[in-house]
């Protein structure tokens, strides 16, 4: 999965946990909770969903790397190799 | 024995819903707890349940009706084996602090009897006129949006259509701005009533929540991560621990006078992204291990975001627990949501200087606060309340 796959779906996964969020209107490289109210739960179900998918635990002292699409993907690539 | 199905309360700002869909027909068993209608309330669709084991008889109320609470929406014979009494009686909601924890699907189930729709979406389609059922979502899960309902209403444009003068047509945000207003009346009726009616009286302190934080973070690095815990939790349980022990803080103030209420269901006060709030309650909160008070948790943010309460949940709190720590405010001065007499406040957590034995140390705080009612308890009362909560914290393993 190159990185613009691994964006794509990172990006339904985020809309999969968070529904009311419009797909198109997220800018990857600004941080969720700076585009809409993006709280600890929404957090720890992106999370879950990333477990689900990739198999990648992420503790706690890791989520500032979800903040946004970029960073989640950054993350991800390394965490995936 | 005939039975009246009638629209149970909403909670103290909903009276009125509107009929947007029958999940029943006529010659339909239905069993307690089972959902029978879906309401259009000015807080979205609300699943409704029925509380009685029955057949069902008529539909009494056409779907696009709105109605006020308390009318009859379907005519029901009863399987009861009780003794007919021979009256026509009422499957009237009982009263919330009777009402068991409602068995309900995991979150997601039940996807397939009904499409996801946002709330901004069936609002869209109510104005509209569309049959939101009839349309395929192009939305995550094939959840229909607001582009889906408005596409289904156009009628076929003509291609030189002259733009008109004035005002563009309203874009999709000005959408979730009228969701926002219909709900925005119904809190204000409700905190209006809340605050010409009660005699609120106001506490706040500050705790050392550094032991909590502390176990939650070793609690959540130890299990896997579908396990994890929200500090929310914590605080649900804290609160609803001290409502047992204190008298006077969850119940229902109704007729001049205050009914404790024998089991604690704390609503949790939920924040739409749209604007507004609702505050659905975890069942049962004293009674029930912390994983399962985060699953019913976790469960109820996402039935609100998508839309999806049910009429128990929302009718159901007896004491509300609002937390804005996520906003980054210390202190909330929460007003009491009728008919509960009391609602607590939690600000967010920081790190602050602390003084522990003559030394300042840095430590993580919390500012509680407590919004009640003077008619119930005084000053003294929560304090002692308030109190209880904080030392609840500060034990968290035995929480």
């Amino acid at each position: 999965m190159d990185r613009e796959q691994l964006a794509r779906r990172i990006l339904e996964l985020l809309t999969t946990i968070a529904p009311d969020v419009e797909a198109e209107s997220v800018i990857p490289g600004i941080a969720f909770r700076d585009q809409f109210d993006f709280d600890s739960m929404d957090t720890l179900n992106f999370a879950i969903a990333l477990h689900r998918e990739f198999g990648v635990d992420v503790p706690e002292t890791d989520y500032a790397n979800l903040a946004s699409i970029d960073r989640c993907v950054a993350y991800l690539a390394e965490r995936l190799t | 024995m005939q039975v009246d199905f009638r629209l149970p309360a909403l909670g103290a700002d909903m009276d009125a819903g509107t009929v947007v869909e029958w999940r029943v027909a006529p010659g339909d068993h239905c069993r307690r707890g089972d959902v029978v209608a879906v309401v259009e309330t000015d807080k979205g669709a609300i699943d409704v349940e029925i509380f009685i084991d029955g057949v069902v008889r008529e539909l009494l109320v056409p779907i696009g009706t709105r109605v006020p609470v308390g009318t009859a929406l379907a005519l029901l014979e009863t399987e009861a084996t009780v003794p007919d009494t021979g009256a026509h009686t009422e499957a009237a909601v009982p009263a919330a602090e009777t009402l068991p924890a409602p068995s309900r699907p995991p979150a997601g189930a039940g996807t397939g009897q009904r499409a996801l729709i946002s709330p901004a979406a069936r609002k869209r389609a109510l104005e509209l006129h569309v049959d939101a059922t009839s349309l395929r979502g192009t939305g995550p899960e094939g959840a229909i949006t607001v582009a889906d309902v408005e596409r289904a209403a156009a009628p076929p444009q003509p291609a030189h259509e002259v733009a008109p003068a004035g005002p563009s047509p309203q874009p999709s945000p000005a959408v979730a701005g009228e969701v926002a207003t219909g709900m925005r009346a119904a809190i204000a009726g409700a905190m209006s009533r809340s605050k010409r009616e009660i005699p609120h009286y106001y506490l706040a302190t500050t705790v050392d929540v550094t032991p909590a934080s502390d176990w939650l973070a070793a609690h959540n690095a130890a299990v896997p991560v579908t396990e994890r815990l929200l500090f929310a939790v914590l605080l649900v349980r804290a609160v609803a621990l001290a409502c047992r022990d204190h008298a006077g803080f969850s119940g229902f103030y109704r007729d001049g006078r205050f009914e404790q209420s024998p089991v604690v269901h704390v609503g949790v006060a939920v924040a739409l992204r749209g604007g507004g709030l609702v505050a659905p309650a975890i069942m049962d909160a004293t009674g029930r291990p912390l994983a399962a008070l985060m699953n019913d948790f976790r469960d109820l943010v996402a039935r609100a975001r998508a839309g999806r309460l049910r009429a128990s949940e929302l009718a159901a709190p007896t004491v509300i627990l609002t937390s804005l720590g996520e906003a980054h405010v210390e202190t909330v001065l929460p007003i009491i949501q009728p008919p509960q007499v009391a609602i607590v406040g939690a600000g967010a957590v920081v790190e602050r200087p602390w003084v522990i034995d003559g030394q300042v140390v840095p430590r993580r705080v919390l500012t509680l606060s407590l919004g009640a009612d003077h008619r119930v308890t005084d000053g003294r009362l929560g304090a002692h309340f308030l109190a209880r909560v904080a030392a609840l914290l500060a034990e968290p393993a035995q929480l």
